[in-house]
Order: structure tokens, then sequence, then C-alpha cells
């Protein structure tokens, strides 16, 4: 599954990034920002007046805003039981 | 030979407070230019070693890595490496971390150590890590990285004498070998295994930006508190600017009645009360409204607020083709589109970038204050439509709104016409809140203020000053005015044919074209045209008011506001987006498109408001 269909509040951890569906610039910015593989992240908000655009991911210590089309480019392993995250807690 | 004065550089991540702490080690001896041949804002200081020997310290723009992907970093790039030609390499080097973020920033400090200049660490903001529950080791990261790190506190001025005398301790010490570059993968691996061999205690606290970012990034909550934040900044600068403005006015006037009662009449006397007290002051007194609303985006800025601001506003600038990256410049952009045009240097997409750039100048600046102000103050009543809202305060608000509307518009055109390309995405970091620190909020109000003054005793003075000369000579006959004979009076009614149609009258046409030179011009030029014309010695900006209550119509006064909303009357402007595109072809299609839209609503409003018998 991809970054994007994660709920806010589910952990992950990035297993791929799809580097030849973005744009290359784009794509270094988010290895830049630690969005990386083996990268734990966790999705913390999801999106303005009930849309799924843009979103903020937890990555690390830092908070990133990405939209969804980046997001679909990151592979994700969701982490065995969803919790409740407290923002890089 | 002489040794030239040491030269040092702050780099860093974005957001590692980089900036706070350059402010600490200079105060306010701050140099502001531009890179050559580049539009990048250079900031030097001067700092004194603990021997009281001066440094020259530069800040260099925030960067994630010395690959880089916008203007900025390139700048921040070629700098470290002695590659930008004009510029010295810095003789040493001091890396800010941020300690509560320290697996990321140590990604970027190792890239920057790997080029063995002299180096010192400031691990920065140890106070907010440790609030947070992270407890660090300099010492083992000293160890690990192999230069000295010192713990600070930049905005409490912690640990600033044991990182100069750290910075001194490099002079004369033999220079690191340069260590083989590694890649990205490898660099954040051993950051994580070096944070992590320094950190001492991590106790899981909630996290106060966690608490803050679920109330303000919600989305329904979330925009709702954006729209009440900027409505309220809107109500403060009208109504919090009052006091302040009139004890400026009341010292323009007292100053006015001593020039006239202590000098016989004559030229030097008129171009004292007329052009200088009249025009340069009824601009002057803007100075508190524009000091408010500068001090909101700084605070917006220092807390971390306006970076939330953009995530919210990411979907509706993407509606447009923009993205929430465009929301900070043309936030900006409200209290003037120069550092707003600059600030597009962040976007990294060209086409976003240039479109930013195109419609910056339509988010209403506070230039276009001061003529917003006399008009609203001379045809809308001060009365309450609301508990704490003013309807003057509610016309402010509608123009601004109109500014939007037009920019989101005429993007959206843009993106699809002449700027048409695939939208770029809209990646950001979210930095964590703070409190926003006196100090620099103070030094960064003096700096805008201090560009508004120049722009009032410069550009402002002459343009005004000029049109007192066209406006006293020649010599009006007898029976006839002074404005009708004077050469102002012939140019304005040349300019007149064209602007009729849309409502404006002579005075008006007048005033457009000094107001060329900075859009407020308008304001001091007709005060200047209503002095000469009255023979009034103070035509303070209350006079002005006065001046138009009872000389314009109200669709008049009305199509004069539409026309600022639209018209690109900034000689600094156009230079900026000139410099900024680095050719004409832009700015000039940006002063045609805007000026057509200026001509068109002035029309659509005067003619609607006189249809509807206002």
């Amino acid at each position: 599954m991809t970054l994007d269909t994660l709920k806010p509040g589910q952990r992950a951890r990035i297993t791929a990034v799809d580097t030849d569906s973005i744009d290359p610039s784009d794509a270094r910015r988010l290895l830049a920002l630690g969005l990386d593989t083996g990268a734990r992240v966790a999705i913390a908000h999801k999106g303005v007046f009930g849309g799924s655009d843009p979103i903020a991911v937890i990555v690390g210590r830092m908070t990133v805003a990405v939209r969804r089309a980046h997001a679909r480019a990151l592979s994700v392993e969701p982490a065995a039981h969803t919790e409740e995250v407290q923002a890089g807690a | 030979m002489t040794r030239q004065q040491r030269l040092v550089a702050l780099a860093g991540n974005p957001n590692a407070g980089k900036s706070a702490l350059f402010n600490a080690l200079t105060g306010a001896r701050q140099k502001i230019a531009n890179y050559p041949g580049v539009t990048v804002e250079r900031k030097a200081g001067r700092m004194y070693s603990p021997a009281g020997e001066p440094i020259e310290l530069v800040d260099l723009p925030g960067s994630y890595s010395l690959d880089p992907s916008s203007p900025d970093e390139e700048v921040t790039r070629k700098v470290v490496m002695g590659e930008f030609e004009g510029e010295t390499q810095p003789d040493s080097l001091i890396i800010v971390i941020d300690a509560a973020n320290i697996e990321q920033h140590l990604v970027f400090a190792q890239e920057l150590l790997s080029l063995g200049l002299p180096t010192v660490i400031a691990l920065n903001m140890v106070d907010l890590a440790e609030r947070d529950g992270l407890v660090l080791d300099p010492a083992a990261l000293s160890e690990a990285l192999g230069v000295p790190v010192i713990p600070t506190v930049a905005v409490r001025r912690k640990g600033l004498d044991e990182l100069r005398a750290a910075l001194a301790s490099l002079d004369g010490a033999p220079a690191r070998e340069p260590r083989p570059s590694i890649g990205l993968t490898e660099r954040r691996v051993s950051a994580e295994a070096i944070a992590d061999a320094a950190i001492l205690s991590e106790t899981a606290t909630r996290r106060l930006h966690a608490h803050l970012d679920r109330v303000l990034l919600n989305p329904w909550i979330g925009p709702v508190i954006l729209a009440g934040i900027l409505f309220f900044v809107f109500q403060a600068v009208f109504a919090w600017a009052t006091p302040f403005a009139d004890a400026l006015e009341g010292a323009v006037a007292w100053l006015s009645q001593l020039v006239t009662a202590n000098m016989g009449p004559g030229l030097v006397r008129d171009i004292i009360t007329e052009a200088v007290l009249a025009g340069v002051g009824s601009v002057v007194v803007f100075l508190p409204q524009i000091v408010i609303l500068f001090a909101f985006i700084l605070v917006m800025e220092a807390t971390g607020y306006m970076a939330r601001a953009a995530f919210l506003m990411d979907r509706m600038m993407s509606f447009v083709g923009l993205s929430g990256r465009s929301f900070i410049p043309l936030l900006s952009s409200f209290a003037c589109a120069i550092p707003g045009i600059m600030a597009t240097r962040s976007i990294a997409d060209p086409k976003d970038r240039l479109t930013t750039i195109l419609v910056a100048p339509l988010m209403t600046c506070s230039a276009r204050l001061p003529v917003y102000a006399v008009i609203i103050a001379a045809f809308i009543p001060r009365q309450s439509v609301g508990p704490g809202i003013g309807l003057q305060g509610l016309v402010l608000f509608l123009l601004y709104v109109a500014g939007i509307i037009g920019a989101m518009v005429v993007a959206l055109v843009l993106r699809r016409s002449v700027t048409k390309g695939a939208g770029s995405g809209f990646i950001m970091e979210l930095p964590k809140y703070q409190w926003p620190q006196l100090k620099d909020l103070a030094i960064g109000l003096w700096q805008r203020a201090w560009i508004f003054l120049r722009r009032a005793g410069t550009i402002i003075f002459i343009a005004t000053a000029l049109l007192w000369v066209l406006l006293s000579f020649p010599k009006a006959g007898p029976g006839e005015s002074q404005v009708d004979a004077s050469i102002a009076g012939k140019i304005g009614s040349a300019i007149h044919v064209v602007v009729e149609p849309i409502g404006f009258n002579r005075d008006i046409a007048m005033s457009l074209v000094p107001a060329m030179a900075a859009r407020e011009v308008a304001v001091s030029s007709l005060g200047t045209i209503y002095a000469v014309d009255s023979d009034d010695e103070d035509e303070t900006a209350e006079a002005v008011t006065a001046s138009v209550a009872a000389r314009w119509s109200l669709p008049t006064a009305l199509a004069f506001l539409a026309w600022f909303v639209f018209a690109p009357q900034c000689v600094s402007t156009i230079a900026v987006a000139r410099r900024e595109t680095n050719s004409w072809k832009w700015p000039t299609f940006m002063v045609v498109y805007l000026f057509a839209l200026a001509y068109v609503f002035a029309g659509i409003t005067y003619w609607s408001a006189v249809a509807l018998g206002l």
C-alpha cells in the first residue's frame, strides 16, 4: 500500500520510493526531508474541508506537508496495530 | 601583509534557528544586500572574537543539501565551496543544528563537514528539545563529528561566549582534511547512529505542537481559525493604528504651523509647508498601520503558524494551479510586493514562481492603505455593523478580498495560457511552534519601517516636490485658478481625457502620474494639489480626506478604489519583477494586464454606482 491510503494516526514504515513517478526535483526534496526507504512515518492530518489534500506526515521528529501525488509514490508497510499517534512522541 | 577580516558563515537547515543566532551574535549591526548577479539576499553582520577582533558573519540561506533545488540553495552551495564569484570562501563555518531535530539536521551537517573547512557546530534550541524530553550529550556529538559542539539557546543568548571562544580556537588550527563525501542514504544512516549515541535520555513527553496542530490543522476548524486571524489582523490594522496616526498627524500640523509662524511668506516657506510637510507628512502618518501589519506577519512567521497557513491554503491554491508555497509570498505582498516577489525564490517550480510573481501586485500592499484609508474615511460612515465590526474595516476587508479574488482568477487564467504546465508539488516542512522573540521582531520591524521611511524621504519626497513645482508654475493670472494655469494642470487635463469615461476627475488624473513612483504618492499628490489650490498650509491626510469628501462624488471615489485594487502603480515592483524574471518581457506583460484590469474594473464600478443612483 502507499502512504496516501494510510489513515490519520496510523503508523508505517516506508519500504520503497518510486522516484520515477514524480518530478526529479520533488523526489530530491522528499528524500532531503527524510521521506526515504526505512523511515518511520505517521499521518498527522489529512486534507482541508473533507478533501484529501494536502497530507501532513510525521517523519522522525518533523512534520512535513506533501500532496497525495507524492504520497502515492511512497510504498509503506503499516505497523502491526493502529494507535493514536502523539505526533512523533 | 595585513590579514583581512575573517569571514565566518552560518549554515544549516531551514528552521534551525540560524537567523535568531545571527541576530544574537551580531545585534543590530546588520547589512542586507544581494549576492552579485542573483537576487538572493545576503545578510551580513559584524561579531567580535573574545579578543575583540571584528569578524564578518554571513547568514547563508537555509538548505537541506548541497545538491541545490532552489536558487537559495544554489547560493549556499557555491559560497561554502568557494565557487561564488565576487564572494570569498568563508574562513570557517558555524553549522546550526536544531537539537530537537538532530537526526534530520545531521544529514546536511555531515555533507558540510566533508568540505574540510574549520567548523564549529551550534547545537541550537537545546531548551526546546529538553522541554520535549530530549536530552543530548554535546561531548559525544563532538567526538563523533570531530569538531567542537556548543549547546546554544540563541534567543536567550546562552552559549554565545562559548561559541565565540570555540570559533577563535579554530583560528590557526591546521585545516581539517576534506573527507570523502558519502551518499544521502549513508549520511542518513550515520546521522541516526550519531544521534542515537548522543541521546542521553528521551521521554515521550506530549509535544505541545501536536496539540496545537490538532486544532490549527483540523480540516474544518483550522481554515475557520485562519480566516478569523486574517480578519482580525485587518481590523486591527485600522483600529489600533488610529491613536498613533492621529499623534503623527498632530505633529505634522504643529510643524507646519511652526514654520508658518516663524518664516516670512515666500517660496521657501511654500516648499516646506506645501511640498515637504503636506506631501511627505501625509504618507508618514500611515507608518503605524504598516508597522502593525508587518508585526502580525513577522509573528506568524516566527511562531511557525505561517507554514500551517500555507498547509491550509494549499488546496485552495491548487484549484488555480498554484501551491501552498505561493501563500507565503502572497501574504508578504500584503505588506509590500517587493519582499513578496523576492520570497518566491523558495518556490522550486519555475512556472509556479512566475505565476506568483505576476499576481503578487494584486495583493493589497501597505502602500495602498493610505489611498484606501483616505477614501474610506471620506465616504464610508464610521458606524458599527456588528459587535467589534466597523463598516470602515469591513469595506477595507472587502477591498482586500477583491484583490485576492482578482489574483486567483488571474492565476487560473495564466496557468492555462502563458504559464501552462504541469502543476508542481507542495512539499514543505512544518516547523515546530515557538514563542516569537521580542528582539528578533524588533529588528525585523525596524528594517521594514526604515525601508518605508527611506522611501518617504526619497522617492515620495522627490515625486511630491516635482509635482509641487509643476503645480506652482507658471503663476496664475488674475481670476484664474493656480491649478488650471500650472503645467501639472495641463498634463492632468490631457490624461483626464483618457480617464474621464471611468469617472475620474482632473485632480485624480494629475495624481496618477507621480503615483507611478509609489502608490501612496497618490495621497500626498492630492494633498499637494489641494494645498496649492486652496492656499491652505496644512494639507495633512485629514485635510485631504475633507477635500476629497467635499469635491468627489461617491461613484468617483469607488472607481478610484477599484482602480487601486489593480493598477501597477509602483516603479519598484516593476523593477523587482524585472530582476527576478531576468527579462523585460514579463514585467511588461504584468504592467499591461494590470492597467487593463484597473481601467475595466474602475469603469464597471463607476457606471454601476451611477446606475444605482449612489
